[in-house]
């Protein structure tokens, strides 16, 4: 039986980079294939390829057996290839149905097409009314709304490119579920993730890319998280160190019963929010996205104020302090979007650090900028967080997504604040920088500073934090001390009570 | 009775080429490109209608010369902001002003040389009786532009490359990245706008003043630009605002010819009315918490696929 897809020597050269170096592998009818990799590995340019959005500089592509051109993904989904994007391709203002039928090539009438939806639909378990504007759905709904038309063409190959970093467990078993369903049927799967424990969950085999080149074809089931990952990272792992039995200070940070107002149609306010993190904690706080992170982030940063006792520092009450008014009393925060919220793209390094850290570290002096201090600090922040850059002078924007993150953590940390609230510290951001920025964070801790830290991958939590609470529609549950939580009870909870009734489908830990 | 008819009468005249020129404009920012030349193409379409009426009288021949000339001026906003990338709003100002400066230009040999107005489209009888008048006794354009309203609506919602538009509006790399020709539909959208502002500006010598003036259009083409905003990307919307708006336009002229009752509002501040209540009508939109200004998501972002 021939392989369902095969590629020879596939190189792709992008000026100044190598992206993809003689990548050679092939994925049979039916197979669950993971791809894996770091960050700038290579594995979004190889599936661009096979996807039909770019071309190969050299190498070859066979498709059941036969050598093929992919010119376009319109020929790409001609020969049966499906693909899930990691950012959905979806268009917020307009409905499901409407989204789906500019997905397809054919021209089908809608009330064909409507039909077929509601066949799949029901065929997968993806439940969703086609009618909906997009705008209104879950992440994990958007996701579904991809699956359903990547799967309306019926494709022998399906692409996905790191499908759960937004899904609750109990959603990550369902789509495994379909995933696995669709290769009974002998529909191939390409999986792109990060996350090992899945790969060893779900697929048959894997190929291992690093710096564009390939490492290792290898059996997962046969292979460690751990072993995986330093063929990811090409080097021995390094564990988050930290000193057991530590004891925690004061209390640092104190939020008694927070409530923000409902800000626009999809924004979740927090609800009665209250918790208090000690000095030396690192207090976690779980939740799948959209149900209250951003309020309670903003809330806490002081882009939303409260009353004035709702959030204090050592006793004092900061709740009516804008987030200048907060650096100043110890308080940083670092939002979740990198690229905009948390850094402007098109400002240098320099002047990104003085927006953040001019009060702290004195770098305005009579409205005027000391640029030197500014340099000099930013200097530091990239020498001491490897951050890939040219020098203080780069501009943010000309950073990836994990330098830019390591930036930013860097600016925050080196300020040591007394309490540091972080959203998704290592979100998109690969393996080795995730590994330094928890150290930092842990550090950080160790030195007595409160930290919060809001994320939805629970790995990274259950790894990082002393203490656990989940967020649910703006709701926080009681805190917990992590050792004493186990997955299925925060996936319990991420799920709130729609997630009770699930509690069968709860993966063992 | 007479005079409510010849007040009809005037604000359909003077309401056909902003509504015209702003289904044009409203097309090409639902696909995402605000073109603020609009003035500037009418101006260029209102040159080459009035040229082609003198030299051949054929109305007909000088609106589609008109469609021509404002489709010709959109390529250069579209070549400049579509395939280069440059900033649209400073484009879109830059071709107003060469649209001014141009159809100044060529037609400077042609100030105070009378053309033939358009005749009605219908047969003189139906026209015979006032309220037939009012109905029926319109040149092509008047209707011209009420089919455009149900066919831009009609496309926009009903048929596939409308979707695709409206997608290219709201998402570009999405659209991008699904396999559509970003930059394909803007240039179509663009030609269309271009074509629509030329017909509208056109218009101007066929159906209103029967001469070439520097600067005949008045700024309508901004009137127009004003109306797609107030009708929030909306055709029928656009069919109600056009009116509306030339209604106010009319009672500009009157108050100015000291027209009684009019008067007591001075003409400057009828002729603002229709940008005030552009304002007023974004703000009754922003008031709403939880709605959305139906504003094309992309609009006025110039595109760059990333990958």
């Amino acid at each position: 039986m021939p392989y369902r897809l095969e590629l020879t020597g596939i190189t792709k050269r992008f000026p100044g980079v190598l992206a993809n170096d003689n990548v050679t592998f092939a994925v049979k009818p039916g197979e669950i294939h993971a791809l894996l990799g770091e960050n700038g590995a290579g594995k979004s340019t190889l599936v661009k390829m096979i996807y039909g959005i770019m071309q190969p500089d050299a190498g070859e592509i066979r498709w059941d057996g036969a050598p093929v051109v992919v010119p376009n993904p319109k020929a790409a989904r001609k020969l049966g290839i499906g693909m899930v994007f990691q950012h959905f391709s979806l268009f917020e203002a307009l409905t499901v149905l409407e989204n789906i039928a500019l997905g397809m090539d054919a021209k089908i009438p809608s009330r064909e097409l409507e039909a077929r939806i509601r066949d799949v639909m029901t065929q997968y378990g993806l439940l969703l009314d086609p009618h909906r504007t997009v705008a209104t759905l879950s992440v994990g709904e958007r996701q579904r709304i991809e699956i359903v038309r990547a799967l309306l063409v019926d494709p022998k190959l399906l692409i996905m490119d790191e499908p759960t970093s937004v899904l609750t467990p109990q959603e990550v078993e369902q789509l495994f579920d379909v995933l696995r369903k669709l290769a009974a049927e002998g529909c191939s799967i390409l999986y792109i993730s990060h996350k090992l424990y899945e790969i060893k969950a779900l697929c048959d085999s894997a190929t291992i890319l690093r710096g564009g080149k390939l490492v290792d074809t290898c059996d997962p089931k046969q292979e460690t998280s751990r072993s995986m990952a330093e063929k990811m990272i090409g080097a021995g792992l390094k564990d988050i160190v930290r000193l057991e039995g530590r004891s925690f200070g004061q209390n640092k940070l104190a939020v008694s019963h927070l409530s923000t107002q409902k800000a626009g149609h999809f924004d979740v306010p927090v609800d009665d929010v209250s918790f208090t993190v000690r000095a030396g904690e690192i207090f976690g706080v779980a939740g799948v996205a959209g149900n209250g992170q951003n309020a309670l982030l903003d809330a806490l940063s002081g882009e939303i104020r409260s009353d004035k006792d709702a959030i204090a520092i050592d006793g004092h009450g900061l709740g009516l302090l804008d987030t200048t008014g907060r650096r100043k009393r110890g308080l940083c925060a670092v939002p979740e979007e990198r690229n905009g919220h948390a850094a402007v793209g098109d400002f240098s390094l320099s002047d990104n650090s003085v927006l953040t850290a001019r009060d702290r570290l004195g770098m305005v002096v009579m409205g005027l900028i000391n640029s030197g201090a500014a340099r000099t600090y930013t200097g530091k922040v990239i020498a001491d967080f490897a951050v890939k850059a040219l020098g203080p002078a780069s501009t943010a924007g000309s950073l990836s997504g994990g330098n830019l993150q390591k930036y930013i953590m860097g600016r925050e940390i080196l300020q040591k604040p007394s309490v540091l609230v972080v959203s998704q510290p290592t979100w998109g951001v690969d393996a080795g920088a995730a590994a330094a920025i928890h150290q930092a964070l842990v550090d950080l801790a160790a030195a007595g500073s409160a930290i919060v830290v809001i994320s939805q991958d629970l790995d990274e939590l259950r790894a990082l934090c002393d203490t656990l609470a989940v967020i649910n529609m703006g709701r926080l549950s009681p805190a917990r001390p992590t050792k004493e939580v186990s997955v299925e009870e925060i996936g319990l909870l991420m799920g709130g009570v729609h997630g009770a009734t699930e509690a069968q489908d709860a993966i063992p830990a | 009775m007479d005079l409510t008819l010849a007040i009809i009468v005037t604000v359909v005249g003077a309401s056909t080429p902003i509504l015209i020129a702003a289904l044009g404009e409203l097309v090409v920012e639902r696909a995402g490109v605000l073109n603020l030349g609009v003035e500037g193409m009418m101006l260029i379409g209102a040159i080459a209608g009035f040229v082609v009426q003198f030299h051949t009288g054929n109305p007909y021949l000088a609106l589609l010369s008109g469609a021509a000339a404002g489709t010709a001026a959109s390529l250069i906003f579209g070549f400049l902001t579509l395939s280069l990338s440059a900033n649209q709003t400073a484009t879109g100002l830059a071709l107003t002003i060469f649209g001014t400066g141009f159809s100044a230009l060529a037609g400077s040999s042609y100030s105070a040389r009378p053309v033939t107005l358009m005749q009605p489209l219908l047969p003189e009888q139906l026209a015979d009786h006032p309220i037939g008048r009012v109905i029926f006794g319109y040149s092509f354009p008047v209707y011209f532009a009420f089919v455009m309203v149900v066919a831009v609506r009609y496309f926009l919602h009903s048929t596939r490359a409308g979707l695709i538009l409206r997608a290219v509006g709201e998402n570009d790399q999405s659209a991008h990245s699904i396999g559509y020709s970003v930059i394909g539909v803007r240039y179509l959208a663009v030609m269309f706008g271009g074509a629509m502002a030329g017909i509208a500006g056109a218009c101007f010598p066929l159906l209103l003043t029967p001469q070439w003036a520097e600067r005949m259009t008045a700024g309508r083409g901004w009137i127009a630009v004003a109306l797609v905003v107030f009708a929030s990307w909306r055709p029928l919307r656009l069919l109600a605002g056009a009116y509306l708006f030339g209604l106010v336009m009319t009672m500009e002229l009157y108050a100015k010819a000291g027209g009684g009752v009019l008067s007591v509002i001075p003409s400057e501040l009828w002729a603002a009315l229709p940008y005030l209540a552009t304002i007023v009508v974004l703000v009754l939109i922003s008031l709403r918490r939880d709605a959305t200004t139906n504003a094309p998501a992309c609009l006025g972002k110039p595109f760059l696929p990333t990958n």
